[in-house]
């Protein structure tokens, strides 16, 4: 080979060996290839779909969309500006002015973040004309929620901002977006919010728009977000709130047959647009700081109260269940149960001493002898406490308690059934039996629930022996919704035939003369309840307190085809009978019949209020507090 | 005398007139595309650097016309005073020099700079072909290789002291020249030698380079031994001498990287080795660079409209990494046509400097394509990420009057020598 033609392969060879090069840089290797979303010369245009609306169960518009201005920045397109103008126009401090400018640019140069969030709609006006003075800065129109009927805040849940930490989990949402924060907002975030459209723009070097980048191919369509009907029914949880003014508790309603929740109701409750706008952070503080009345605390989901007397219901039917009574056993009440040799080992009761009581009668009279006697019987069927003690459990938690509910809703708490390992941390010593726990006979004790599943083992009675996992959401766009969960019954470990007499006795509770809701009957309406009036404690650094006696009921009616099943908690509310039994009732009459026939009682709960027992009992913790740092001071 | 002249634009080599006004022209769009911004004037603003490269373009025709206009033999006859002004002006540097990013390479005259090392390169690859076309020259002669190395050694060893390392490697690559003039290739293989044992020590460091040496060397002596039958007990002396040799070559390299090299340029060699990754610190180039060109995928963004060129993206986009604005605007078809352009230039130059009947001509013309291939070799191998970054221009494309001009003498001295191919003066 002559030296001319080396030099001519090499010369080639180098051009080839770049050609090949840039083949892989330009063509294979993705990594040297950005892509329009880091590409500086492309503007990023966000098309936000409305956010789906929410509906009560018949149609009636519960959370809805209203315009909200927010002034948009890119950083690197802002041009040196009248920062005093500017901020006037924003009415905010030229420090604010940097602050937010220096934050924006930190989260991206080139990709619109919000500067200042929800304009008023006379600010938003005056500034539009302005707008174009100021480059790097525009107005984009935001929708916000609306409440119209201002309630059910607790279950439809507010939305807010997107945190950094939940951005950088979910990188979907850009900063100063929005999303469901609690609630139905946030258990159905995806289906309401829809998905936000991308348009690319190309810019020329004058940072001016000339057209779709790459002819729109890398474009998305917005996806509206769907609609949502509830299983609420508004008008009855409106109700509910009116009987619920000045009491603290929660209402929980059922549709046995469904599962679905009629009402969620907690009181003190608050109106929910006051979690939208610019108040937004005000309002917030001021309902976390208000450490007494709680009306961010979803009483109906989250409190967990001992059950008190409807816990009942579920030991007897273990006890039949577990064969160790029958319908027809009875025990006989001295005026209480003795369940130890002490002198204190006594549970009092209000039955006549000497009353001879059966299964329909000690729940209709809610006699607590008679369900000390059945408790100590299950628990002693068995060799051991211990084993005595897991069989009971296993079937109080067949009924929902114990355990969250594993639905749709955002609050939520497992509440407590003692079992053996409970008692085995409680008594490291061993030495506990029947007698020991045998507060669990009465639903007090170690037991804790929330309303909403009393009001699911109410559900689980109206059926005769299941439940379906109560739910909140019942279609989306006017679908109804298919998941399993929600469709398949959950039994319980109780066998139907043992729910008739023991229904029986809570029919009685109504109807009997004798009965501990006597007051609350309702004509023409078969309903089904049982009273508690749930003792309650509180301890104040060591000291322990008793408090008013909580006020609880829970019904289902009719009697036959349940139609709803309701669980009525009132904090410090004294005998179930007082408050919690005629609101149940009331809600259950204005449910099936559209109206109540009892106008006087229907006023005499509305009116009742429980503040001064409620100003007393913050008053006297505070005082055992002041009186402990007292001691502890000296 | 008469009669030639009348023949000189006959005689021109219009392809290659062609090929570099192709260039030029794409050269000084790509530098207006690197350059312009929102506060331009149109393209005779003359503060802008596309203004100013109209300005050297222009200056750079009028040079053209002298250069052609100017006798063949001149250039042969008075090559020596130039290389002698030349390196006179590369020295003054040491005195009135202006700095620049840490190198001495530029006389300032007022809003002008030049840069003598630019002009250095025609000057000396003039003396060394009339060196070489003189009486008795014989490269395979100790006498005559010393005297080149020394015309070569010269500038190379006044640019390194500005210091300006790139450079200043061009005149290594003469070697070349000198191969095709009659240097034994046992030079040319010494120096790849060099290059590969230097190469080698870099990346495997330098025990595990002389262990893989040492390995391949006794390997080939064994195989020598017992395929070849060739009796090695008289040359011991020889052999114990290379392995000497090379195991002190290796050293040399590690010592010279390790304590001659500026850490940047430590630095870029094990990028490009791909022994560091940075691609925000000093790897930050390079990266952005790549980026760009591989943002202009098949067919580029087009012309004007690179974001990451428009946004200034790439530091030194108007010289060094000019390319990359190429890339970026024209994508894979486009800068493939440039890199072809290039190619089928340098290959022109070669093929006539290949039917030459003068020495002198033959010598300067491989001389100038060796020197374009130098840069467009390095230039491109640093933008697409091959090679180490060595700031050296690519020519006709990078901003700046000195680099232009001298490209351009360069060339055209070559053509006019060219144009005068069928005499032997």
């Amino acid at each position: 080979m002559e030296k001319k033609h080396i030099a001519y392969i090499s010369i080639s060879l180098v051009g080839l060996l770049f050609i090949i090069r840039l083949f892989y840089i330009q063509i294979i290797a993705e990594k040297y290839q950005p892509s329009p979303l880091n590409n500086s010369a492309v503007a990023i245009k966000f098309d936000y779909p409305a956010r789906g609306f929410i509906y009560d169960r018949n149609g009636v518009l519960l959370v809805a969309n209203q315009p909200s201005y927010d002034v948009m920045i890119i950083p690197r397109d802002v041009t040196p500006l009248d920062t005093l103008e500017f901020c006037g126009l924003l009415k905010i401090t030229k420090e604010q002015f940097i602050k937010r400018f220096e934050k924006a640019k930190n989260y991206s140069p080139r990709i619109p973040s919000v500067f200042l969030a929800q304009l008023s709609k006379s600010n938003y006006a005056y500034l539009q004309e302005k707008m174009h003075k100021f480059k790097g800065f525009y107005i984009q129109k935001r929708i916000l929620r609306e409440y119209p009927l201002k309630t059910a805040a607790n279950v439809l849940g507010y939305i807010g901002e997107v945190s950094p930490a939940f951005m950088e989990k979910n990188p979907y949402y850009k900063q100063g977006e929005l999303r469901g924060i609690t609630g139905i907002e946030n258990e159905y975030e995806e289906v309401l919010r829809g998905v936000r459209g991308v348009k690319f723009m190309q810019r020329n070097r004058f940072n001016k728009e000339i057209g779709p980048y790459q002819g729109g191919s890398k474009d998305t369509l917005a996806t509206t977000g769907k609609d949502l009907t509830t299983t609420l029914d508004i008008e009855l949880q409106l109700y509910g709130q009116k009987l619920m003014s000045n009491k603290r508790g929660g209402i929980i309603a059922i549709e046995p047959a469904t599962g679905e929740l009629l009402t969620v109701l907690s009181t003190p409750t608050y109106d929910p647009n006051e979690l939208v706008g610019r108040e937004r952070s005000k309002n917030y503080a001021k309902l976390k700081n208000d450490i007494d009345g709680k009306p961010m605390f979803d009483r109906g989901l989250q409190a967990q109260y001992p059950p008190g007397s409807p816990f009942k219901i579920v030991n007897a039917l273990i006890g039949l269940q577990e064969g160790v009574v029958t319908e027809d056993t009875r025990f006989t009440c001295y005026h209480g149960y003795r369940y130890g040799s002490s002198p204190r080992a006594f549970m009092g009761c209000h039955c006549v001493s000497g009353t001879s009581n059966d299964l329909i009668r000690g729940v209709y009279a809610s006699c607590n002898a008679y369900f000390c006697n059945v408790y100590k019987r299950v628990i002693e069927k068995y060799p051991s406490p211990v084993e005595g003690i897991e069989a009971w459990a296993k079937h109080v938690k067949s009924f929902g308690f114990g355990d969250y509910l594993h639905n749709d809703l955002y609050n939520g708490t497992p509440g407590t059934v003692p079992d053996a390992a409970l008692y085995k941390r409680m008594y490291p010593n061993g030495g506990w039996r029947a007698s020991t726990t045998i507060s669990n006979a009465i639903g007090q004790g170690e037991i804790l629930a929330n309303p909403i599943q009393l009001a699911n083992m109410t559900a689980a009675v109206a059926n005769r022996g299941f439940y379906y996992t109560p739910h909140i959401v019942k279609a989306i766009d006017n679908q109804p919704i298919q998941i399993e969960k929600y469709t398949t019954p959950k039994r319980t470990t109780i066998d139907p035939k043992y729910f008739e007499p023991v229904i029986e006795g809570m029919f009685q509770t109504v109807e009997n003369p004798g009965g501990t809701a006597y007051w609350s009957k309702v004509p023409g309406i078969e309903i089904c309840g049982k009273t508690g009036t749930a003792e309650n404690f509180t301890r104040v650094n060591g000291e322990k307190l008793q408090f008013q006696d909580h006020s609880v009921f829970i019904a289902f009616a009719p009697k036959e085809d349940p139609k709803i099943a309701i669980a009525v908690y009132i904090e410090n509310g004294g005998y179930g009978s007082t408050y919690a039994g005629p609101i149940a009732t009331l809600m259950i009459e204005k449910y099936l019949n559209g109206k109540t026939s009892r106008p006087n009682l229907e006023k005499r709960m509305i009116e009742a209020s429980l503040q001064n027992q409620y100003d007393e009992q913050l008053l006297k913790t505070s005082l055992a507090k002041e009186k402990n740092k007292h001691i502890s001071g000296n | 005398m008469r009669k030639r002249k009348t023949n000189i634009l006959a005689g021109i080599d219009w392809v290659l007139v062609l090929l570099f006004l192709a260039l030029i022209t794409i050269g000084w769009m790509t530098i207006y595309a690197a350059t312009i911004d929102d506060n331009s004037q149109g393209i005779l603003d003359f503060s802008t650097f596309y203004g100013k490269q109209i300005i050297w373009i222009g200056l750079s025709f009028i040079l053209i016309l002298i250069l052609i206009a100017i006798d063949s033999k001149f250039y042969e006859r008075f090559a020596g005073i130039f290389y002698l002004i030349s390196m006179l002006s590369l020295a003054g540097l040491f005195i009135f020099g202006n700095e620049v990013n840490g190198a001495k390479s530029w006389y300032n005259f007022g809003e002008f700079s030049l840069q003598p090392s630019e002009f250095a390169k025609t000057a000396t690859i003039l003396a060394l072909a009339s060196f070489l076309n003189g009486a008795n020259r014989d490269l395979t002669q100790l006498k005559t290789q010393w005297n080149t190395i020394l015309i070569m050694s010269i500038p190379a060893v006044l640019i390194l002291l500005q210091p300006d390392a790139g450079s200043a490697v061009i005149y290594t690559t003469l070697i070349f020249v000198l191969y095709r003039e009659g240097l034994p290739a046992f030079y040319l293989l010494i120096g790849l030698a060099i290059i590969l044992l230097f190469l080698a020590t870099l990346y495997f460091g330098f025990t595990t380079a002389l262990i893989i040496i040492y390995s391949l060397i006794s390997l080939f002596f064994f195989l020598l031994v017992n395929f070849k039958k060739i009796q090695l007990k008289r040359e011991w002396f020889k052999i114990i001498a290379i392995y000497l040799v090379i195991g002190l070559m290796l050293f040399s390299v590690d010592y010279a990287f390790n304590h001659i090299l500026e850490q940047h340029q430590r630095d870029r060699f094990n990028i490009v080795l791909g022994k560091t990754i940075d691609n925000r610190g000093i790897g930050y180039n390079t990266y952005q660079s790549m980026i760009t060109i591989g943002s202009g995928g098949w067919t580029g963004k087009g012309y004007l409209e690179g974001d990451r060129t428009q946004g200034n993206f790439v530091p030194e986009q108007e010289t060094d990494y000019i390319f990359s604005a190429i890339g970026e605007e024209w994508g894979f078809i486009g800068s493939s046509i440039v890199i072809i352009l290039f190619v089928v230039f340098i290959l022109r130059i070669i093929q006539l400097s290949e039917r030459q009947k003068s020495k002198f001509s033959r010598i300067f013309g491989y001389s100038v394509a060796t020197i374009f291939f130098f840069h467009f070799m390095v230039n491109i191998g640093m933008v697409i990420g091959i090679l180490p970054t060595v700031g050296i221009p690519l020519p006709f494309f990078s901003y700046g009057g000195s680099s232009l001009w001298g490209f351009t003498m360069l060339l055209f001295i070559f053509i006019r020598l060219d144009a005068d191919r069928t005499y032997e003066w």
